[in-house]
């Protein structure tokens, strides 16, 4: 493509700028949503019955009995389609008309963003999101500098460094030279890869490689640079952003697939049931039928009794259709729907410092979230605010950050009044420290004091940012920097704006500049890191923060006893769970220095072992350090989190930590949030190098917890060693007590190859609690995998982070913390919620409910449809297996969509068999839903029995009565029309007195529903029965007259009495007893709750938790590299720009 | 239909708030229906609810039962109206093809529907060109035999007992549901262009000599085309009324039916049954609702005992098992 040249660029047909996330228009909705909806097995099935039943000779039912109720269910599908449709609509339309300037002609002309054309050249001023895939020409910073923001892409908030090739640059704010740019790009097409993109710029007759760094993404946001041009490369549906998205997969829950499987058993009985029921036909035809002729003729198609069999066949499963009813997948839907909509709207998991509330992005999952087993969760941002605070200090031996009450005695902090900082314009607000020892060694100008905060304002890679006058934003590339850094600028010594050379730092009100010398970054290897500044009184001196461990061995000796001392501190600070760091510096002579920065600036230079010569120059700086001090950061916790854990954990939930930090860290967050606790009977540790010590340390850990699991007699083993064929499960284990286990990303990767996988995942199930550090986001979603394949569980992942997406995806529930990290984790999840301890609330109160009303729908929808259809069944051994229906074609329609579906709904969107007091309380309600106890095969041959019972029962109860029975007039009631009348009121009785047997929880509402429909039911019978619709449509409505003459026999009101008491008993006295007999845990509690709230003389209490923590060592350092090289970069590169400066001046 | 919101809205997504912190409020509405704490009863099944109604079910049915099962016996005595059924058993009126070959509309009177019936009604629909009134397989197989009563008395003539042939089918039925054609003057002429079914002998507008049970609205016919449930039914054929309080509708003594034979039931092994029977107010004779009833009753009782005892022995062993939670 050619920069500023629209019309050889139409040539190649790139798309233009428009992004379009809408799937239908106004014009294809109808076909296309149909079209779709018919892609569904359920639909097509209905559609192929709706033909069937088209076809006159086999069809017993009129065609508008499938054609309503099947239009009511696509429609309220496609009305629900096109409510989605329409907000996307309404999102593309607003980002396609946002504005964006282009410059055209030598001149900046505004233009809406589905208007830019690959090879425009396009402005972009700060703040703003980048409008396409843009290469970026030039910028307002040095040396084309743009820094950007990619939270939308991968979640990260923290600023990013994209720079232009040095020949654009150039091109500056200059428009004329802007629209004369004629550089070709050459790249390759289109993929989703974010962080790989490979070009050829040729301009001028030269060509330039272009790589990703060049390339500001879609979506993006420019930060910190007043504006920049960039000419457009991949537009709208190119762009990598567009690429990326759309791709999710859909995900089933356990209910689903199961729902499949029992719709397949219904298929097959239903195959069963018309095939007996064929073969009826064809004896029947042959031995009575045949001799009925005189006076009903068979068809003159009908050559023998064998044919209409045949077609009997296919008469009766049209008839018996209703087993599958059309109405359960939408009904499903509907429920779930109900349920998410219920936790959207849930004021107790509102989080109103952010203003959001919980959000249930996906609407398929609910009742899952009732059967979780295990918890991925992530640390960082999940389980802590990923907020570091600066809490505790010691300066040259003395230890400052404790609250001291009047006699000295240690107090906790939340007693003690917050430091007043107002003597600092500069300070930060939000920041509070209680020790005020350490602010009045910093007012008499204590020489170690200013000197240990001068370290931490100069050493760090910190951007500032200053938009309005004394008010100070820091940009860190970690948060424990940020920490330090504010902390410097509460006490006085405020860290103000950096260029590429210098610091300027405002020390006790007085600005002063700092030379840069060199910054040395940190790294993984070195965990330290160290800045060499030239002092306003022209000393060089370095500073050094890092590890305890590595910093201990770079101290000068004269500070031995000194270092001692801090070591206690240390052990002291770790002893509370706190991220703590060393602090040292060193003045160095000047001519050292310089002998020092050119052995440096060769080693920097130098193509071979460039890395390793580096770290020798540097280690040649870092020595003789004098000791500063050492501080320590709180890696807060979330609220709520060890109270959280702990309930899940009794609500038999497993939790397991998944994160990339380093073990120390993850084990002390582990202990602090009660993953593990102390009373634990062992904890393993996992930490081989290759695949032996691996599975040696896996069997160990299984050998303490179960040693018998090791033995080859052990049932599992021997399921095993039959070689299963996938898929196969592996059972759960219960080991001898409580047991925790740590395994980092390397022996993971072991552990997670084929043979040992099973090993693996035999000993992890077992231990209550796990740590798994050092992961990468691939490994994460590895795990979960893992765990998705063997076992029989659901899981769970929660993160905030980009790297958990992958976990978030994989996991058969994934949630995402709308927190710090951006919005990437949230966006991929099913559940967003804004605080770790609301997950308690998802599960244990929304997840239960859903869980328990999906199963109690289920159940009593199955059951409510084998009543119903199977009366076919016994009617056609008195009707010539004609496939005659017992019930008006009408009542056919309208069972399953109108007179019952209202109870239905309020069953399973309002019951509660406790309230959320009690879920909370005993969090060992939830035990069902995991081992999905209250709907499974079992439950659905339960409900198929009691469907044929009842069918039974309502079908031979009434037949038994009217036969030869008559009015007391003497007219007879035997008549077909009124037996179906009886039939099919008396069924409603029973399941609507079936249904409120079910109801455990009677709302208004549920009232209206339930008893409304039965009423309704009546209202819509004489409706359909009166004398004006009969006579507008004789031959649709046939049962002129027949509510009103069968309706006030005696009879009818006693059969129905005696079928709903029959049908009724036998449920009432097999719930009565089963917890008598098999009493559950449940049942149990179930009865305390009951006990409670009839004699509510004991309040819940909430057992206090206990603070215990040991004594552990932690020493962290959450650091990454990058900021510091780009800081640096910019200053190596110093040389080389002004060379290209220069010679452009030449020019 | 499931919602997965696969558009990302690119920079404006998400629950972000707006720089200036002048959003909306996003905090969910405090209602009842929305935070799930709508008031509601919340009925328990307990030892205490469920045994006495066991009793009490067990109470009402046995008595209930008895009473209905009296009733149905003393539908003996000859007193009060009597009844005059026919029967026919293992015929199909249930069959499917045989409920549905019928045109409602042209019983009901519809000019267009009688001289063109429904398909429904094949094969009995046209017959030599012409439209059968009425049509299908249920008019055609219309029972027809006459049964006529006598008493025979000491003399040697029989008398005759009048019988009614009006008052026997559903009030709905012979004014709503069935109607003559209008038009013409004399019922044949309103039924011009048609032609009997063809098991008939007499065409429908010469079913009965008085005009207001004749053609389709004879109730006899009426009676017929109401198809019965079940392959064994009787039907309302006469009605016998009392004339007097002081002498029995039908005395004792010998009585003498002729049947005018005109049905053939034998080919299909089907059987013709005649029933004479007073009523109740429960409708006729049939002790099955009493007899299930009573065992209803019985069975309820019973097991509410069994359940009693039960409870009795496992609720105190499950009571002091102490729940430990």
């Amino acid at each position: 493509l050619q920069a500023n040249s629209r019309e050889l660029n139409s040539t190649f047909g790139y798309p233009n700028n428009t992004i379009k996330t809408s799937r239908y228009s106004v014009f294809n909705f109808l076909p296309l949503n149909l079209f779709e909806q018919f892609q569904r097995l359920a639909n097509a099935y209905f559609l192929i019955l709706l033909f069937l039943q088209l076809i006159p000779q086999i069809s017993p039912l009129a065609w508008y009995t499938t054609v309503i109720p099947l239009m009511v269910v696509l429609s309220i599908t496609a009305v629900k389609d096109a409510i989605d449709d329409v907000k996307r609509h309404q999102n593309d339309n607003h980002v396609n008309n946002r504005s964006v300037l282009v410059v055209m002609n030598g001149r900046i002309k505004e233009d809406k963003w589905m208007n830019i054309q690959v090879g425009d050249i396009i402005k972009l001023k700060n703040n703003q999101p980048v409008t396409a895939d843009v290469l970026l020409l030039s910028s307002s910073e040095p040396y084309g500098l743009t820094y950007i923001e990619t939270a939308e892409l991968d979640g990260e908030t923290n600023l990013k460094v994209k720079q232009s090739i040095s020949v654009t640059s150039n091109l500056e704010d200059n428009l004329g030279l802007l629209s004369s740019f004629d550089g070709k790009v050459r790249c390759e097409s289109p993929n989703n890869k974010l962080d790989k993109f490979t070009g050829i710029l040729t301009f001028k007759g030269k060509n330039y490689t272009l790589d990703h760094d060049k390339l500001l993404l879609r979506g993006c946001i420019i930060r910190n640079t007043d504006w920049c041009y960039g000419l457009v490369i991949y537009t709208g549906p190119d762009t990598k952003l567009m690429q990326n998205c759309g791709k999710s997969t859909f995900k089933r829950t356990h209910m689903d697939h199961l729902l499949n499987v029992l719709v397949l058993w219904i298929f097959l009985f239903l195959g069963g049931m018309c095939f007996i029921l064929a073969i009826g036909h064809g004896i029947w035809e042959n031995k009575k039928g045949y001799y009925f002729q005189d006076f009903l003729p068979w068809e003159e198609f009908v050559s023998s009794s064998v044919v209409s069999a045949i077609l009997t066949f296919w008469s009766y499963f049209i008839i018996l259709n209703t087993m599958v009813p059309i109405s359960l997948y939408v009904s499903v839907e509907i429920i779930r729907l109900g349920n998410s909509f219920y936790i959207n709207w849930d004021r107790k998991m509102y989080y109103a410092p952010k203003n959001t509330p919980a959000q249930a992005r996906t609407t398929t999952l609910n009742e899952e979230l009732g059967q979780v087993k295990y918890v991925f969760s992530d640390k960082t941002g999940t389980l802590t605010q990923n907020i570091m605070i600066f809490n505790k200090c010691s300066i040259n031996g003395i230890i400052y950050g404790y609250g001291y009450d009047k006699n000295g005695q240690r107090v906790e902090v939340s007693e003690v009044k917050k430091v007043d900082f107002s003597y600092n314009k500069l300070a930060d607000p939000k920041f509070s420290f209680y020790d005020n020892t350490l602010v009045e060694a910093m007012k008499k100008g204590d020489h170690w004091v200013h000197l240990f905060f001068l370290s931490l304002s100069l050493c760090h890679t910190v951007m500032s940012e200053e938009k309005v006058e004394g008010k100070l934003v820091y940009q860190a590339q970690s948060p424990d920097e940020g920490a330090l850094v504010t902390a410097a600028r509460n006490f006085g010594f405020v860290f103000r704006s950096r260029t590429s050379e210098t610091i300027m730092v405002v020390e006790m009100g007085e600005t002063k500049v700092y030379q840069l010398l060199a910054i040395l970054d940190f790294s993984a290897v070195r965990k330290r890191m160290s800045v060499i500044v030239r002092t306003p009184e022209d000393r060089v001196m370095l500073f050094c923060k890092g590890a305890d461990t590595i910093l201990c061995q770079l101290l000068h000796p004269s500070c031995r006893s000194l270092r001692d001392v801090t070591m206690e501190h240390l052990d002291d600070f770790a002893f509370e769970g706190l991220r703590t760091l060393m602090v040292a510096y060193r003045e160095v002579d000047n001519a050292f220095y310089q002998a020092w920065s050119k052995k440096h600036s060769e080693a920097c230079l130098s193509l071979e072992n460039r890395e390793d010569k580096i770290s020798d120059v540097y280690r040649e700086m870092e020595k003789d350090l004098m000791l500063l001090g050492a501080t320590a950061i709180e890696d807060k916790l979330q609220d709520g989190v060890p109270e959280t854990i702990t309930t899940l954990n009794k609500a038999k939930i497993k939790i397991w930590v998944l994160t990339g930090d380093k073990q120390e860290t993850a084990v002390n967050i582990a202990y602090a949030c009660n993953i593990f606790e102390e009373e634990m009977d062992g904890i393993f540790i996992v930490e081989g190098k290759n695949d032996e010590t691996v599975r040696q340390e896996l069997r160990l850990a299984r050998k303490k917890m179960k040693p018998e699991s090791l033995l080859e007699s052990d049932p599992v083993n021997t399921y095993l060693n039959t070689k299963p064929q996938m898929p196969f499960r592996i059972p759960e284990e219960v080991p001898n007590g409580n047991y925790g286990l740590i395994i980092n990303g390397y022996s993971l990767a072991y552990a997670l190859e084929g043979n040992l996988e099973l090993e693996l995942l035999r000993t992890v199930c077992m231990c209550k609690g796990v740590i798994c550090c050092r992961m990468t986001p691939l490994q994460k979603a590895q795990v979960v995998e893992l765990m998705k394949r063997y076992k029989e569980v659901v899981t769970l992942a929660i993160g905030d982070g980009a790297n958990d997406v992958s976990m978030i995806k994989a996991a058969h529930i994934g949630i995402g913390i709308t927190g710090q990290e951006g919005m990437q984790a949230m966006l991929n999840s099913d559940y967003a919620i804004s605080q770790f301890c609301y997950l308690q609330r998802l599960l244990l109160v929304h997840g239960r409910w859903s869980y328990n009303r999906m199963c109690k729908f289920l159940s009593y929808f199955f059951y409510k449809n084998f009543a119903f259809t199977l009366m076919h069944f016994w009617y056609a051994f008195f009707s010539g297996f004609s496939a005659q229906t017992v019930y008006d074609t009408w009542f056919i329609t309208f069972y399953n969509l109108v007179y019952t579906s209202l109870p239905v709904l309020s069953l399973s969107l309002f019951d509660q068999d406790v309230n959320e007091t009690w879920s909370l309380r005993f969090p060992e309600l939830y035990d069902p839903g995991q081992h999905n106890l209250y709907f499974n095969k079992k439950e659905f041959v339960k409900c198929l029995v009691r469907g044929i019972y009842s069918s039974f029962v309502l079908f031979f109860i009434p037949m038994r009565t009217i036969h030869n029975s008559v009015h007391s007039d003497g007219k007879e009631i035997s008549d077909y029309q009124s037996f179906s009348l009886l039939v099919q009121t008396a069924l409603l009785c029973v399941v609507t007195v079936q249904i409120a047997l079910d109801t455990t929880y009677w709302t208004l509402i549920s009232h209206i529903f339930t008893w409304g429909s039965l009423g309704f039911y009546f209202c819509i019978l004489f409706l359909l029965y009166s004398d004006g619709l009969c006579l507008m449509f004789p031959n649709v409505f046939q049962f002129l007259g027949v509510a009103r003459n069968t309706l006030n026999l005696p009879q009818m009101w006693l059969i129905i009495i005696l079928s709903v008491v029959l049908c009724i008993l036998p449920v009432i006295g097999y719930r009565f007893l089963k917890p008598l007999f098999w009493p559950a845990d449940v049942d149990k509690i179930m009865n305390r709750i009951h006990l409670w709230t009839r004699h509510p003389l004991l309040p819940p209490t909430q057992t206090k938790l206990r603070h215990t923590r040991p004594r552990r060592s932690s020493y962290a350092f959450s650091h990454k590299q990058g900021f510091g090289a780009l800081i640096t970069s910019g200053k190596t590169m110093k040389d080389k720009v002004f060379k290209k400066n220069s010679f452009s001046f030449k020019k | 239909m499931a919602m997965n919101y696969n558009a990302k809205d690119e920079v404006d997504g998400g629950p972000q708030c707006p720089p200036g912190g002048t959003a909306k409020n996003r905090r969910p509405d405090n209602t009842a229906f929305k935070q799930q704490r709508l008031p509601a009863w919340q009925p328990i099944l307990t030892a205490g609810t469920v045994l006495p109604t066991f009793f009490i079910i067990g109470l009402i049915f046995i008595p209930i039962g008895i009473g209905i099962f009296v009733t149905s016996n003393n539908i003996r005595e000859i007193e009060g109206n009597v009844f005059m059924y026919y029967g026919l058993s293992n015929f199909y009126q249930n069959h499917r093809r045989y409920v549905k070959s019928r045109d409602d509309s042209q019983l009901n009177g519809d000019s267009s529907a009688l001289l063109n019936p429904s398909k429904e009604c094949e094969p009995y629909r046209r017959n030599e060109d012409k439209p059968i009134a009425p049509c299908g397989a249920i008019a055609n197989s219309m029972f027809n035999d006459t049964l006529e009563l006598f008493l025979v008395g000491n003399e040697s003539y029989p008398t005759p007992i009048p019988l009614k042939k009006k008052g026997i089918a559903w009030w709905t039925d012979k004014n709503v549901k069935f109607r003559n054609p209008s038009g013409g003057e004399s019922l044949k002429e309103r039924f011009k262009g048609t032609t009997k079914p063809v098991n008939w002998v007499k065409p429908v507008y010469m079913l009965d000599s008085e005009p207001d049970n004749n053609g389709f609205i004879n109730e006899d016919f009426i009676v017929w085309m109401r198809t019965a449930a079940l392959p064994t039914f009787r039907k309302l054929y006469r009605l016998i009324e009392r004339k007097s309080d002081l002498h029995p509708t039908l005395p004792a003594g010998r009585y003498y039916l002729n049947i005018t034979y005109n049905y053939p039931v034998h080919s299909f092994d089907g059987r013709k049954r005649m029933i004479l029977s007073t009523i109740s107010w429960m409708g006729g004779k049939n002790p099955f609702l009493g007899i299930a009833y009573i065992a209803i009753g019985s069975i309820s009782f019973l097991l509410g005992v069994v359940l009693l005892v039960i409870n009795h022995k496992y609720r105190n062993s499950s009571n002091t098992a102490d729940i430990t939670i």
